[in-house]
């Protein structure tokens, strides 16, 4: 189908797109990897788009004593980010598994995880690494741990009017990332991301809840078959259209069980 | 045309400037409005690959980019690709090896195989496989265009 019609703005400045964005019907467009999508077949239809690929301030990666990727960092841009390979290889991992080539090419972080999709690679990953994301508002930063940012199906914290500006992880070098899928590229049905550093394990589950999911349990377990058996209480995945919710937690075991040794080894 | 934005881009090397409907995508202005065709439409919701047109050198879907997007950038489409000899090797192999059958997704697997040979030209046949899955062919059973790809890259 054809979208419906809508106005379009593409501000340069983040003033201008606080004003833009107080507009009735108004949303934000990033890589439009999600929303043109939406637009074509008639799930949503706004009535201003504000595309914010022009302001400058969201784009790039700073290292310092963080890591901060700005939100327009697109899935290309991850993967092939040399940086990002050697200091947070879980994000480097993950990007490889989103969609298909000439869709990374576009796609962005900050529309990934402002979509909140619960079967997307990023929001399990910023939630195993426990990033912060800096959400601007006309009222100024709101700094945001991924544990809070995620609040259901595709709900976030972002208020009206806010956009996410980028988001900060810490360096990170020991990671696994796992997923099932039924073909290269499509969104998961379960998949893992987990860290482990000086501090202990942190292991969440993406396609496996509303939101990614941490498991608790599975990450403080002292032996994969203790952790095997805590991963049942972390998470009650949902059933789909073709994997059972019993389905869903033998592949989530099977996919702790690969990951398990990289995760334990001694420090 | 009550939202239409004054839009410049180069196609194949040719400036244009339109009025242009943000709700138009790339790839229906291409088609529609230029005259160029071979860049093709199947489910507009960027599963299939078959509107892959190369934007500022990388590989893009066409549905998925709002024509408006494109101000300022240099768009290449299969017609330019084709006409300055840069996917002849790669159409000559798709003939020998009888990589296409209906045709309908020939152009955009060239343009992601362009794009392949070159960001990885020595790639194997599994990464030939991976780079491809974004587009879908609905004749061959991909095992032919596999094979021209394998041939232009190892040949
Ligand atoms: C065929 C196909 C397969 C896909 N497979 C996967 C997959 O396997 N895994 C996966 O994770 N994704 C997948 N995607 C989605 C892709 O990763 C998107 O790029 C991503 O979800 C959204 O990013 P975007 O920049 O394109 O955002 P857009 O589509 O532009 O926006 C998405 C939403 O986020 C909002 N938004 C965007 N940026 C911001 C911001 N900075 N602040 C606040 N709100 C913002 C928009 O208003 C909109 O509601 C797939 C897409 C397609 C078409
Ligand atoms: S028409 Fe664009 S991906 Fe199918
Ligand atoms: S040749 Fe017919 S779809 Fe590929």
């Amino acid at each position: 189908m054809k979208a419906p019609s809508f106005a379009y703005a593409k501000p340069r400045s983040l003033e201008e797109a606080f004003d833009l964005l107080e507009r009735p019907g108004a949303k934000i467009l990033a890589g439009g990897q999600s929303l043109v999508p939406s637009l074509n077949m008639r799930l949503s239809s706004p009535e201003l788009l504000v595309d914010i690929t022009g302001i400058s301030s969201l784009a790039g990666i700073q290292v310092g004593r963080t890591f901060r990727i700005g939100a327009l960092v697109t899935h290309a841009q991850i993967e092939r980010s040399a940086e990002i390979r050697k200091q947070v290889p879980l994000l480097a991992e993950a990007a490889a598994h989103i969609a298909h080539p000439a869709i990374r090419n576009r796609g962005t972080l900050g529309g990934s995880l402002a979509l909140a999709d619960p079967a997307a690679e990023y929001p399990a990953c910023a939630l195993a690494l426990n990033a912060t994301l800096v959400l601007l508002g006309r009222k100024g930063e709101r700094r945001v741990p991924a544990g809070s940012f995620f609040k259901g199906l595709f709900e976030t914290d972002l208020r009206t009017g806010e956009l996410l500006a980028a988001v900060e992880f810490p360096r990170v070098e020991r990671s696994a990332f796992l997923e099932l899928a039924r073909r290269q590229g499509d969104y998961a049905i379960i998949g893992l991301a987990g860290v482990a550093d000086g501090s202990g394990r942190r292991i969440a589950f993406l396609g496996a809840g509303a939101t990614p999911v941490l498991a608790k349990g599975a990450s403080a377990a002292s032996s994969l078959e203790q952790a095997l058996k805590a991963l049942g209480n972390d998470i009650d995945p949902p059933a789909d259209l073709y994997h059972s919710s019993a389905t869903k937690l033998h592949l989530a075991k099977v996919l702790l069980s690969r990951a398990w040794n990289t995760l334990s080894k001694p420090h | 045309m009550e939202h239409a934005v004054e839009t410049t881009l180069t196609v194949n090397g040719i400036e244009v400037t339109r009025r242009i409907e943000p709700r138009r995508n790339l790839v229906d202005f291409l088609r529609e409005e230029l005259g160029l065709t071979g860049s093709h439409v199947g489910c507009e919701h960027g599963v299939c690959g078959a509107c892959t047109v190369r934007v500022d050198g990388e590989i893009v879907r066409g549905c998925l980019m709002l024509a408006v997007q494109a101000n300022g950038c240099k768009v290449e489409t299969i017609e330019g690709l084709s006409d300055s000899g840069e996917l002849a090797r790669l159409q000559k192999a798709f003939h020998d090896r009888n990589a296409l059958q209906c045709g309908f997704c020939t152009p955009a697997m060239l343009m992601a195989a362009r794009d392949l040979q070159l960001k990885n030209p020595k790639a194997s046949r599994e990464e030939i496989r991976t780079h491809l899955s974004g587009n879908y062919c609905r004749c061959t059973g991909y095992q032919a265009i596999v094979d021209a790809i394998e041939d232009v890259l190892h040949g």
